[in-house]
This record gives C-alpha cells, sequence and structure tokens, in this order.
C-alpha cells in the first residue's frame, strides 16, 4: 500500500469514527510518519470543523480538573467532545510524564469521549507542535467540541491563543495569580477568566483583582453596558453561591475588541471544578463567546490569523529542514566553531549557509 | 530530514483495589527518564479502562502494577480486552507481587514479563526497549 493508500484509508475509518484509527492517525501526524500530509489533507477535504476551547493556566490551576468537568457538561448536552492534553517534555531525558488522565478518571468509559495526551517534544509556547493538526484529525473524526489543555504556563506561552477560538485562563486564590497573570499576555488572550477553588479563601478579592487589572473594574451600572454586545447569556446569569464573587466587567477596551468578537467582556468566573460548581456558567461564557466570534466575522478572522501562523511555522521547519539538508549536521557545526571562536559573526554565519542552500544569493541581505 | 523520532509510548495504570502506588510512581519516573512517553492513569482503574485509554493513548506498552493478589483476574482480562479492541500488539507487562509459578501461566496467554521487588528499574527499561525494537513498531 502507497502512503496515499495508507492515508486514504485511516482517514476513511476516522470520519466513520472508528476510535482506534483516530488515535492511530494521531500518531502517524504526531511523528511525521511518512504520509502525514496525506493524512491530514484527506481529513481536511472533509470539511469538519468544531469550536476549539483552550484551557491554560499555572501548574496545579486545576486546568484537568476543569476540562473533565466542561466535558461533562458537554456530554450533558449530548455533544461529543474530544481533549488534548499537553504536558512538558523533559528537555534532558527526552520522555514525558503525561499524567493528565488522572483527574479525567471519570470520563474514561464514555463513548462520545475521546482523551490523547500529547507531549510538548520540544516546542515552545505551552503547546505541542502537531497540537493543530491533532485537533484537525479530531474534528475530521465528528467531534464538535475539542477542548485543548496547554501545560502548567507561566509568563509567555501564549500559543493557545493561535489554537483556540475561545481561550480559558484558569487561575487560583492565594497563589499571586492575578499579578503573574498580569505580568504579560496572558491575561491578554484570555476570553474567559475563571477563578478555580473558589471556596478558598481569597477568590473574591482575587475576582475583583482580576477585573480591575483588565480594565474591567468599573461597576456594571447606568447605561455603560452594551447588553447587545454582551450576548444574552453573560448578563442573564445570575451567579449564586461561590459564583457570586463573578460579575460581568465592563468594556475592556481595545485589548478586548482585538482579541475577540467585537464588543466581547472577558467575563470572571468562580469555580470548584471537583464539585463541578460554577461550570455550567463557564459553559455558557464559552457558548456566548463562540456565539459572539461567529455572528460578527471575528471567528473567521481568528481562524485565518491561525492558518496563518501555521503556515509559518511549516515554512520554517521546511526551510530548516532544507539546509540541514544542503548544510548537513556538519555545515552547521562548522559555522557555529568558526562564530564561537569569533572568526564569522552570527549574521555572516547564517547569511552564508541561507547563501549555500540557494534561499538567498551571496550577496542578499538576510 | 523531517524528524520521524518515534517515542515509545507508555500507559502506567494500576488496575483493581489495592492503593499503593509508590511501585508505579517510580516506575513512571525512571521511564520518563528512559525517553519514554508515560502516560499515567492513576489509582482504581478497571480493565476496561486500562484498554480504553491505551487505544485513545496509541500505547506501544501497557505496564500494570498490581500489588493486590489479583494478577490471575486482572492481567488476562486487560490482555484479553486489548485483544478484542485489535490491540493484540500491544506489550502487556508488570511488575508487583507475583510468584513465579503464575508468571508462567500468565506468559502462556500472552503477559510480557513481570517485575518482581528489588527489581532494577534499568531492567525494565532494557526489557521494553529490547521488545519495542524487535517489535516491528518502530517502524510503523
Amino acid at each position: 500500500m502507497s502512503d496515499l493508500e495508507r492515508a486514504g484509508s485511516l482517514a476513511e475509518r476516522c470520519a466513520a469514527g472508528e476510535r482506534a484509527a483516530l488515535a492511530r492517525a494521531i500518531s502517524v501526524v504526531e511523528d511525521r510518519r511518512p504520509g502525514f500530509r496525506e493524512l491530514l489533507a484527506q481529513v481536511a477535504a472533509r470539511g469538519c470543523r468544531g469550536h476549539r476551547t483552550g484551557i491554560t493556566g499555572p501548574p496545579g490551576a486545576g486546568k484537568s480538573t476543569l476540562a473533565a468537568a466542561l466535558a461533562r457538561h458537554w456530554r450533558g448536552a449530548g455533544e461529543e467532545v474530544a481533549i488534548v492534553a499537553v504536558d512538558p517534555t523533559s528537555p534532558y531525558s527526552g520522555g514525558a510524564l503525561l499524567g493528565d488522565r488522572v483527574r479525567m478518571a471519570p470520563l474514561q468509559l464514555d463513548r462520545g469521549v475521546f482523551i490523547r495526551s500529547m507531549a510538548t517534544r520540544g516546542a515552545g509556547g505551552g503547546l505541542a507542535e502537531a497540537v493543530h493538526d491533532v485537533i484537525d484529525l479530531m474534528e475530521g473524526s465528528g467531534f464538535g467540541r475539542v477542548l485543548l489543555e496547554t501545560v502548567g504556563v507561566g509568563q509567555t506561552e501564549l500559543g493557545v491563543a493561535a489554537a483556540a477560538d475561545t481561550v480559558v485562563l484558569v487561575l487560583t486564590p492565594e497563589s499571586g495569580d492575578e499579578v503573574q497573570a498580569m505580568k504579560a499576555g496572558l491575561a491578554e488572550v484570555a476570553d474567559v477568566f475563571v477563578v478555580n477553588k473558589s471556596d478558598r479563601p481569597g477568590a473574591r478579592a482575587l475576582a475583583r483583582q482580576l477585573r480591575d487589572a483588565v480594565g474591567l473594574g468599573r461597576r456594571r451600572q447606568g447605561g455603560g453596558l452594551d447588553a447587545a454586545a454582551a450576548g444574552d447569556g453573560t448578563l442573564a446569569r445570575t451567579p449564586s453561591g461561590p459564583a457570586a464573587v463573578t460579575t460581568v466587567g465592563e468594556r475592556a477596551g481595545a485589548l478586548a475588541e482585538e482579541a475577540g468578537a467585537p464588543g466581547w467582556i472577558p467575563p470572571v468566573l468562580a469555580a470548584v471544578a471537583t464539585t463541578g460548581e460554577g461550570i455550567a456558567a463557564v459553559a455558557g461564557a464559552i457558548e456566548d463567546h463562540r456565539r459572539g466570534l461567529a455572528g460578527s466575522g471575528a471567528l473567521e478572522a481568528r481562524r485565518i490569523a491561525r492558518a496563518q501562523a501555521r503556515i509559518r511555522a511549516a515554512v520554517r521547519a521546511a526551510l530548516e529542514a532544507h539546509l540541514g539538508r544542503v548544510a548537513g549536521g556538519g555545515g552547521f557545526a562548522e559555522a557555529a566553531r568558526m562564530v564561537a571562536g569569533g572568526r564569522e559573526t552570527v549574521y555572516e554565519a547564517a547569511q552564508r549557509l541561507l547563501a549555500a542552500g540557494g534561499i538567498l544569493s551571496g550577496d542578499e541581505e538576510p | 530530514m523531517t524528524s520521524t523520532h518515534r517515542r515509545i509510548r507508555v500507559l502506567v495504570a494500576k488496575p483493581g483495589l489495592d492503593g499503593h502506588d509508590r511501585g508505579a510512581r517510580v516506575i513512571v519516573s525512571a521511564f520518563r527518564d528512559a525517553g519514554f512517553e508515560v502516560v499515567y492513569t492513576g489509582l482504581h482503574q478497571t480493565p476496561e479502562a486500562i484498554v480504553e485509554a491505551a487505544l485513545q493513548e496509541d500505547a506501544d506498552v501497557v505496564a500494570l502494577s498490581i500489588l493486590s493478589g489479583a494478577h490471575m483476574t486482572l492481567l488476562p482480562r486487560v490482555k484479553g480486552l486489548l485483544d478484542e479492541s485489535g490491540l493484540g500488539d500491544v506489550l502487556v507487562t508488570g511488575g508487583g507481587i507475583i510468584p513465579e509459578t503464575d508468571a508462567d501461566s500468565l506468559h502462556s496467554v500472552g503477559i510480557g514479563r513481570l517485575f518482581g521487588p528489588g527489581t532494577h528499574t534499568g531492567d525494565a527499561v532494557a526489557y521494553i526497549r529490547e521488545w519495542f525494537a524487535s517489535s516491528g513498531r518502530a517502524s510503523t
């Protein structure tokens, strides 16, 4: 069987809902095995699209537990859910401990849920390189809901923003998260904030600080809030219990404007993922955000931005592979010795290698 | 030069009711340090849940830790379910308190090596590497 034929039959089995075929297809794509491009092309040709929810946050915030709780919620509504959970690869051994399933045990025998653990394998951004492709496969296998759980992130792992339609940022009280999250970027990519473990002291304060920090702190009163733009669900939900610390803030200004649907106000919601408290509200906010994106054309804009990032990454990888072939490991090693010995600058070496690879002519600036 | 570096994926699970997962945790760390991608599913797993997880994760190896004495039931059950799911080529191995004679009869139903107390983790790693290299899975 040729790579193309094999890819074709695997794609068909995926589309038919064969779980073992999806599992194998994911491995083919993840390992970049022969035929993976054909496989992705076959799956893409089917044009299935779902909604991609990214869940990110610091280690221990409860991302896996929240993912499991959301999956249960959607299962209750009859939807099929695929989950990709990413954990870091050790830079020393190349191995990885993928432990997110421990928190998802109640979903393990539900045939409407498919969970796959992935290691980062050296990719930055809190995700694995093949994660987009894996989600494509899941959607191509009929999953309309995909949850993408990132590694426990710090301050700069923002890959999830490009990978998801809706980004949920999970934070916890008593951890200084509010300051950490505001430092760089993380809060800027969040479409929905979840204060998890909100039965612990400090939840209310964290929610308030979050709203302040993203410029959402103004009280919901007077005519300031554009109710229509906020989406009906967000305003209609009346928080109770632990969810009482949540209110929907005001306009987040240009920041939210760029990141999401026009007029979208990232809500700050309280939850206790282990008990399921507040999960319906989180799912509701995700749904509101999805509707807002779809209704405004922002969804298409996000998908175009995502495609652009993926194309760039693919071009970069191909260029590197091409240069690797032309220069060989030896070419790079030789250049490295030259640079380290002070006989050449990094930029001269790069230009020389690019010229050798036929990507630049000798005198062209990179 | 596409990087088709094939990682060995090992599902480590504790079937049954015993709550002693220290051994499982030690072996999980050893496997990770050996460069394996280790999916750990936690305590109290049913054979059905283990096999479903192995299927979804496309595991090469299922490594089970059993200290409860129920190995004669649980191990063949996992192996049988794997076979039924079309995963007959997945290695089932494990460790725990498993008498020699029991191990022999388990081998006869297709279970791989079983490691008892005092095993050097390196032996389990080497066993999996050798099995993987000779299994043909490396080129799938």
